[in-house]
């Protein structure tokens, strides 16, 4: 089962965080921190994390320019697939956000929870396929435009900037 | 396709606008990230916080604008502040109409809230109603949020929705809807017990996807109770052959692989099925060869495939073929670059090597690599892999490597684990107890607050028992050895508290038994101890007991010490501690020093640490005055279940009386033993019919023989000296008031039994008549004993029994037989050793070597790089002339290891890139933008803006 999600940037601060099984919200800074500083150690891209989430609990991460992407899984996961499936992730975004940076990922937050969730539910993998991912949110997207035709928001920054 | 790709390029570019916030969350966003410290950062948030509180309570916000504050709040709880007072207003959300604002609603209820929360219950009802919604996006959301929020009581309230919803015609709230009564089952399995039927229907399911999700409550079952699901190993292994025939629609297709993680899923359900399972797993090894075939090693996927497949054939019924095709493909992982296959590699050998030991001998020289490299992740998971491969032939220098390691370990808890993996391992196989009590030096100097106190007592138990299987001589030696080497240790700083305690006890008891040392110094350094340790009760309790167990011995001993006046300071000081324990021990040590040479030696024996401690649950050591008052009068003794009066009240009250009625006959008791033990114990014990159970009988009788050995009186006595030997000396009322009576005579003889028992052969001599004669026999032992640690150093570096089986000498596989035999002496002490003359007639290599006194010095010059060189000489040729070829490949390994290596991380990234094809431009409109917003998010960071894929 996979027990947390994280995107932090380079210098520690969170991007996203999803947890999957209970942490207290006080903990969640102590585990980005915990998580954050066990990385550079490590070569490889698995690192043992039983000190923080209990027995048995691996992560894997990637390093993306700016970005680390982190999953907290339990031993009944691949550790290579779960690589795999970060992969998975960074292309949906990618996808969506084409060439996505860390902007997109600090502004739209609630839409890589989006992703997340069409990905992984309650800790389990749910879907693989990044087409299919993004079909399901593009489907969402489309029905709350539908819902929601007005939009209070600027046409586009440097707009808003100008003013 | 063409319209989803605009659409989607709208969502990203367009519609939303750039990043479809608004400017006061830019602002926001900017201002931390150029915040230059935390301080800033938290004011800069709270300030934030104080204005979202007032918005959201706000009447007059529109909608809209609600949900753009609330994903500020979940941005500002994100970044770790307080944000509960929006609680409710995310609560309140879910009820909205509009599916944007209902959507988030319940992504920031999931994130704020858990099932133990109180509002989850103003959730339950919406999520209720939403399951029923006609627009699936609706349903897909509380399918979601019922995930996260519905705990075990709310499991009622959404269960029959969810299971209607396992039907719906949209594969993604099928989907949902599984994994939703998949988290119902792991928070409570017998409220969804019923329904597990749904899981089996889903798996035949239209949509690959559905079926995929539905392996996940598959395999969480299957693993709870494998045998009623052995139907579907036919099921499973049609799907997986289906899917890896590439069957399935391409849409499932990951890096040319056909849905992976499907198959990965499948492989891992498999394994669990054909756990054990001749006939299950005959059925997959056709799926499973033609999987390997198919494998393919250049994708990182294809990997992760393989693996599984080995972790699938490891755990399913051995079969020859496969289990060839496993150890190829695991090679092949040793063998590669990445830190991540050989990480995976290591693995699976662990996994291999329990059906088959040999397959690691091949891949010794990579796991020896992995043990060298610098990454820490690989690193540990050689140790576990070592861990599980430790015998006694190779547990020397698989601890020591791990005590090298354990050494430089921050990480407390990765420390403690190793630590105990040590004590673990040294406690098993353990070829020597000379080893044994070394390791363990070295285990407490390094971890010694991290490991459990009963190790402490275990090695304090072996230093005073001995080898068991030697002479008393070695004994003596081997304690003399320790006793140097704690002096030398002891002055250092930050010893750990159970170190010092080891260290105490051991210079108290034997600190002056071989005359090297005079009394007054090994006082002198008790006294630093204690000194320097003015916190640490249990060590100062540890250091006063030592210091009053050498006056003793000395004043036994005839000889005149006299009282170093800070010594006596210190005992003034604990004789007004706060700690009773010390002042207690302080006075013994005070009513000792007044006592003369006849009275001292019964109060304390010399080495009496390893008498048993008789137990006499009957205390028939009263029955001499039971039998008097009886004579006098008395009335009998009525047990308490058996009285009237006290079976009416209640249970407590019932309890209460027995404790005060007790307390009334102990101290009846006590009151006149001393007079009625001098009388007549022992002529009127035999006397007096006591309704004893058989062997409690058999026990007290025979402390009373002084029998040579017994397997009853060793095994029970074992857990009591353990703890017992401490508590023995700081018992004022019990050594003080029967010095002369017949008690501690027997006391006495038990002990020349315990050490003839020990000794096996010799009598109960005193210690310095024996270390002579017996000392060249010792150092004879000891170096056969390095010879074989050489041998086994240069058998165990190449990890495999390889050189063993052909060179196998005689004298090494029965010293590992004694060996063996060795690590729990103290229980199977009758066992004899190996016959002394056999170890003497291989006397050629053993003259050649130096002979050592000194064990400690010994081991440690086996520990150090001078190690190579006995491996070299003492080996049969074979291996010598293996070694150095050994030592050249491993180098070059490193070095390819680390040059290709650095490459490696990037590749991923790569194909990715090649295959996004032409996006500069968007790249650089998103960079223009950017700039001109002049957000940065992380600070001055040059390269922010650079794609994460690019």
């Amino acid at each position: 089962m996979i027990q947390a999600v994280m995107v932090m940037s380079t210098q520690g601060k969170p991007r996203l965080l999803k947890f999957y099984s209970y942490q207290p919200p006080e903990k969640h800074q102590d585990l980005v921190r915990g998580v954050f500083q066990c990385m550079p150690d490590s070569v490889s891209n698995f690192v043992k994390v039983d000190a923080i989430f209990g027995p048995g609990a691996k992560l894997v991460y990637k390093h993306l320019a700016t970005l680390y992407f982190v999953f907290v899984f339990d031993s009944s996961e691949n550790e290579l697939a779960v690589l795999d499936l970060v992969q998975v992730f960074v292309e949906t975004l990618d996808r969506c956000f084409k060439n996505v940076c860390e902007l997109d990922i600090v502004f739209n937050f609630n839409k890589l929870h989006t992703i997340l969730d069409e990905m992984i539910l309650g800790g389990q993998v749910i879907e693989t396929s990044s087409e299919q991912i993004m079909r399901s949110v593009e489907e969402i997207a489309r029905l709350e435009k539908q819902s929601n035709t007005t939009s209070l928001i600027p046409k586009s920054i440097s707009e808003r900037f100008s003013r | 396709m063409e319209q989803l790709r605009t659409i989607g390029r709208e969502l990203a570019m367009g519609s939303q606008g750039g990043w479809g916030q608004s400017k006061e969350f830019l602002d926001l966003v900017k201002s931390i990230g150029e915040a230059r410290s935390k301080a800033e950062e938290d004011r800069i948030i709270s300030r934030e916080l104080d204005h979202l509180k007032r918005r959201l309570a706000d009447p007059d916000v529109p909608r809209r604008k609600m949900k753009e504050l609330l994903l500020r709040l979940v941005y500002a709880e994100m970044l770790g502040h307080d944000a509960s007072f929006g609680h409710i207003h995310a609560v309140k959300m879910t009820h909205d109409e509009s599916l944007p604002l209902k959507r988030t609603g319940y992504l920031a209820v999931s994130l704020f809230l858990d099932e133990r929360h109180d509002l989850v219950i103003l959730v339950v009802n919406t999520i209720q109603k939403d399951l029923r919604s006609d627009n699936y996006l609706v349903v897909c959301a509380a399918l979601t949020a019922a995930c996260r929020l519905i705990g075990e009581e709310a499991i009622p309230a959404v269960l029959p929705q969810v299971v209607e919803l396992l039907a719906h015609p949209k594969e993604a709230v099928r989907k949902k809807a599984v994994m939703a009564l998949h988290r119902f089952y792991q928070r409570s399995p017998s409220s969804v017990s019923h329904l597990v039927s749904n899981f089996r229907k889903r798996l035949c399911d239209n949509d690959p996807g559905v079926m995929g999700a539905t392996l996940c409550p598959l395999y969480d079952l299957i693993l709870e109770d494998p045998n009623s699901y052995k139907d579907l190993v036919v099921s499973f292994v049609n799907i997986l052959k289906q899917v890896a025939e590439r069957r399935l629609p391409t849409s499932y297709d990951y890096h040319q692989m056909p849905a992976p993680f499907i198959q990965i899923k499948l492989l891992k359900i498999l394994a669990v099925l054909g756990s054990g399972d001749k006939q299950a797993s005959g059925n997959m090894y056709m799926v499973l060869g033609d999987i390997f075939r198919k494998g393919d090693t250049a994708s990182n996927i294809g990997n992760a495939i393989l693996y599984e497949c080995i972790c699938c054939i490891s755990s399913i019924f051995p079969n020859a073929k496969m289990l060839d095709a496993a150890a190829e493909t695991t090679s092949k992982f040793l063998k590669s670059d990445s830190h991540n296959l050989k990480y995976m590699g290591i693995d699976a050998l662990g996994r291999l090597i329990k059906i088959n030991p040999d397959i690691a001998e091949e891949h010794q020289l990579a796991v020896i690599d992995c043990l060298e490299d610098p990454d820490d992740t690989l690193k540990r998971k050689t140790f576990e892999l070592l861990y599980k491969m430790t015998k006694s032939t190779n547990v020397e220098v698989i601890v020591d490597r791990m005590i090298e390691y354990m050494i430089n370990i921050t990480d407390h808890h990765y420390k403690t684990e190793i630590a105990s993996r040590c004590v673990e391992l040294a406690e098993q196989f353990a070829p020597s107890n000379q080893w044994f009590i070394q390791t363990m030096n070295k285990v407490f100097e390094h971890a010694g607050d991290l490991v459990n106190i009963r190790v402490a007592h275990n090695l304090m138990r072996l230093i005073a028992e001995g080898f068991g299987e030697e002479d008393e001589g070695a004994d003596s030696q081997l304690r003399s050895s320790a006793v140097d080497s704690y002096l030398r240790i002891v002055g250092e700083p930050k010893l750990p508290s159970s170190f010092l305690q080891i260290i105490c006890w051991v210079l108290g008891e034997y600190g002056t038994a071989d005359g090297k040392y005079s009394a007054s110094y090994i006082i002198g350094k008790l006294y630093d101890v204690a000194e320097a340790h003015p916190t640490d009760d249990t060590v100062r309790a540890y250091a006063i007991s030592a210091i009053l167990k050498i006056f003793a011995f000395e004043i036994a001993l005839g000889r005149k010490i006299d009282m170093l006046p800070e010594c006596q300071s210190l005992i003034d000081e604990l004789s007004a501690s706060h700690s009773t324990d010390l002042q207690q021990r302080a006075y013994e040590l005070q009513a000792l020093l007044g006592l003369d040479k006849q009275a001292v030696e019964n109060v304390m024996p010399a080495d009496a640490s390893c008498e048993d401690i008789e137990i006499d649950r009957n205390l028939s050591f009263l029955n001499g005055y039971v039998q008097q008052a009886f004579e006098n009068g008395a009335a009998p003794y009525i047990p308490e279940s058996e009285r009237s009066g006290v079976v009416s009240v209640g249970n407590y009250k019932a309890q209460d009386q027995q404790e005060t009625s007790a307390h009334a006959l102990r101290f009846k008791a006590y009151e006149l033993p001393p007079a009625a033990s001098q009388a007549s114990i022992s002529p009127t014990t035999d006397l007096v019919p006591v309704p004893e159970p058989s062997y409690y009988k058999e026990d007290h009788q025979m402390s009373r023989s002084q029998p040579s050995g017994d397997s009853l009186s060793g095994e029970f006595g074992l857990k009591l000296r353990l703890d017992g030997v401490q508590k023995k000396w700081g018992r004022p009322a019990y050594s003080s008031s029967s010095t002369p009576s017949s008690s501690t005579s027997s006391q006495q003889a038990t002990n020349g039994g315990v050490s003839s028992e020990v000794g096996g052969s010799t009598s109960s001599q005193a210690r310095e008549s024996t270390y002579g004669s017996k000392r060249q026999q010792a150092t004879e032992v000891s170096a056969e004993k390095q010879r074989l640690a050489a041998s086994l150093f240069g058998k165990a570096d190449r990890k495999a029994q390889a050189g063993r089986k052909t060179a196998k000498e005689s004298s090494s596989t029965e010293k590992v037989a004694t060996a063996n035999a060795t690590p729990q002496p103290a229980k199977e002490q009758v066992i004899p050793s190996a016959p002394p003359p056999d170890l003497l007639d291989l006397g050629e290599p053993v003259s050649s070597s130096p002979p050592l006194a000194d064990p400690f010095t010994q081991l440690e010059g086996l520990l150090g790089p001078a190690s190579a060189s006995p491996v070299v000489s003492e080996t049969p040729a074979s291996s010598t002339s293996k070694t150095p070829d050994l030592i050249s490949i491993f180098s070059d390994d490193v070095q390819t290891g680390v040059t290709s290596g650095s490459t490696e991380p990037s590749l991923g990234v790569n194909v990715v890139a090649a295959k996004k094809g032409p996006s500069l431009q968007d790249a650089l409109q998103k960079d223009a933008a950017a700039r001109q917003v002049g957000v940065t998010p992380t600070g001055n960071n040059p390269i922010l803006f650079k794609d994460l894929l690019g």
